[in-house]
């Protein structure tokens, strides 16, 4: 089957801003991406493009097999912008309700749907009253309904926890698991790290416009990140630690290392206590994502 | 075309819910019945006592001035309308965001401009039905008399309106709302004032200033329209009262309402293409 997102080399430029820079990516059908970048890297700007919002100034690609912008093909995709602002003058259940509407789907079809999501986004209580009395969160809730209206084969959603409690945050989590299961493809952007770690199948990073580094969430890594924390560390130990691993680093009062195999770690707390070191803490720690992100972006990433 | 009745439907539903429709009919409401009382009281106090005009003929110029009075003051009312009611309904949306929602929708940009032009459209239509309906009413019942050419008169106080709500959803597509109304505003006060000098210069044969006042009327034909619709809504005997509000020293040409016609539907083009072409 064919991708659903495809895009080559798309470019955006505000003035002299370079917003994108040279954006090339796939997202497959069915398929959960993570979109990963520090502030400003132009995560919302790509998303604009590929919805049409916002011309690139160069470049182009496919949603869904039709091109960037392409009207008929908006009826299968749903998007919860980064900014929920609505009709606000509209009730949560009215506003659902021409959504829907504006999305074509037929009266009672319609009805049912609504209901449906308001309870999926735990709003019932709340459906009557005008958006403009809702909180932030009330806000991305409906928002985020509101893309799922049209039972889409592909959603945006930018930030969709920045404004939710825990709660909130488990039916994004549980709404993504489902719309997986339902073979609908999501592009999420999050600063949320953990959570793109349980939810994403891949992720991109992307940095000054560009993605660095693509990577899939199910590869099972043979790489061993051993965090390691005593007392009085020392350059020399530093040094002599590299017999057991490669990438010997301090960070924040904890040394890292990486190990082909967590055989190793007794090794290690043996040949520490056999020079007289105080051990605190020793044990293996899954590459995380939030460490991979600042492995990527480096140190010194700035807001762009 | 479901589109753009869609985005009409829901222009219409947000003036009600905003009040913005109440408002304008409270305000168009209480214009009726102070019309009214005026010329009740005008028609029993003044018209009709020995002190009055002698001849029917004078008599029914009086009734026709006050119903222009009052026709020239629904005018007004509609040409704030026109600039004001739509002057907030893109650029606030591009502003807020809130305009995201709808053009990733499987509807085409131009139907978003052209629902809520119609649904404004409907409105103001309603309202001048309304408005220029009463005024016309409350004469015919006090005084029994009726304008000639009401239709047209109607029609082109609509045109006027039109050519106001055109310029007003155009502008909105990249000025922001203070602008886009400093911009309305401003270009319908052009208008006006360009239609006095046209006026004066044509009644003192200065050809300069009613060079001046054409070239105004033609950046924004709105006033010539209200002139136009004026002239065709009074007896003869009137039209040569010059220099009232509603009786032209010179009578703009017919060439006009083509003129108003044509840049009318040129200004809703560039609004399209505009909100087209952008950003969102
Ligand atoms: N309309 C615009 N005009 C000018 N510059 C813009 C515009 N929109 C975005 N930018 C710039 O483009 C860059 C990318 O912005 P974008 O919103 O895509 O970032 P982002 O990755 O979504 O950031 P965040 O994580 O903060 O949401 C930023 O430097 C921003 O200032
Ligand atoms: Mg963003």
């Amino acid at each position: 089957m064919s991708n659903a997102i495809e895009t080559r080399s798309l470019r955006k430029e505000f003035g002299e801003k370079v917003a994108v820079a040279n954006l090339t990516l796939t997202v497959q059908r069915g398929e959960v991406f993570g979109f990963l970048g520090p502030n400003g890297a132009g995560k919302t700007t790509s998303i604009k493009m590929l919805l049409g919002l916002v011309a690139p100034t160069n470049g182009d690609g496919t949603v869904l097999d039709a091109p960037l912008g392409n009207v008929a093909a908006r009826a299968k995709i749903g998007f919860l912008p980064e900014h929920f602002r609505f009709q606000d003058w509209l009730s949560g259940r009215e506003f659902l309700d021409l959504h829907g509407r504006l999305y074509g789907i037929a009266s009672s079809k319609r009805k049912t749907s609504v209901e449906k999501l308001l309870a999926r986004v735990d709003l019932y209580d709340a459906a009557n009253r005008k958006l403009k009395d809702y909180s932030k969160g009330m806000l991305q809730r409906i928002g985020l309904a509101a893309a799922l209206l049209n039972e889409p084969q592909l959603v945006f959603l930018d930030e969709p926890t920045s404004g939710l409690d825990p709660l909130g945050r488990l039916i994004v989590r549980d709404v993504i698991n489902e719309l997986r299961a339902q073979g609908t493809a999501v592009f999420l952007n999050s600063h949320l790290l953990s959570e793109v770690e349980i939810t994403c199948d891949r992720v991109a990073f992307v940095k000054d416009g560009r993605v660095v580094r693509e990577t899939s969430l199910h590869e099972t890594s043979n790489v061993i990140d051993v965090e390691l924390i005593v007392r009085n560390a020392s350059p020399e130990l530093l040094r002599d630690l590299s017999q057991f691993g490669k990438h010997v680093k301090q960070l924040n009062g904890t040394i890292h290392l990486e190990t082909e195999t967590d055989a190793r770690i007794p090794e290690l707390n043996r040949w520490l206590v056999a020079r007289g070191m105080d051990v605190y803490k020793i044990g293996a720690a899954k590459p995380s994502l939030e460490k991979m992100f600042l492995d990527v972006m480096g140190e010194d990433a700035r807001a762009g | 075309m479901r589109g753009i009745f869609t985005i009409s439907q829901l222009t219409i539903h947000e003036a009600l819910r905003k009040r913005v429709l109440l408002a304008a009919l409270v305000l168009g409401l209480a214009f009726l019945i102070l019309f009214g009382v005026a010329f009740y009281f005008m028609n029993r106090e003044v018209i009709e006592s020995p002190r009055g005009p002698e001849t029917q003929a004078q008599r029914a110029l009086v009734y026709i001035f006050l119903t222009m009075a009052g026709l020239y003051a629904v005018n007004f009312l509609m040409v704030m309308m026109a600039a004001l009611l739509p002057v907030d309904t893109l650029s606030g949306e591009i502003r807020s965001g809130a305009i995201q929602s709808l053009v990733t929708k499987p509807l085409r940009r131009s139907e978003i401009v052209l629902g809520k032009w119609l649904g404004f459209w409907v409105i103001l239509a309603g309202y001048l039905l309304l408005m220029g309906g009463g005024v016309l009413l409350i004469s015919r019942v006090v005084s029994n008399i009726t304008p000639p050419n009401i239709a047209i008169g109607l029609g082109l106080m609509m045109l006027e309106a039109t050519l106001l709500l055109t310029l007003s959803i155009a502008g909105g597509t990249r000025l922001s709302t203070l602008a886009n109304g400093v911009l309305v505003f401003g270009l319908f006060g052009l208008a006006f004032i360009g239609g006095w000098i046209e006026q004066i210069g044509s009644l003192f044969q200065n050809e300069t200033a009613r060079y001046v006042g054409v070239i105004a009327s033609l950046i924004v034909p709105s006033e010539s329209l209200w002139q136009l619709a004026a002239y065709n809504m009074q007896p003869s005997l009137m039209r040569d009262m010059t220099l009232t509000p509603f009786s032209p020293a010179s009578v703009p040409s017919g060439a006009m309402v083509v003129w108003a016609i044509g840049y009318t539907l040129v200004v809703l083009v560039f609004g399209v293409w505009s909100f087209r072409t952008r950003d969102l």
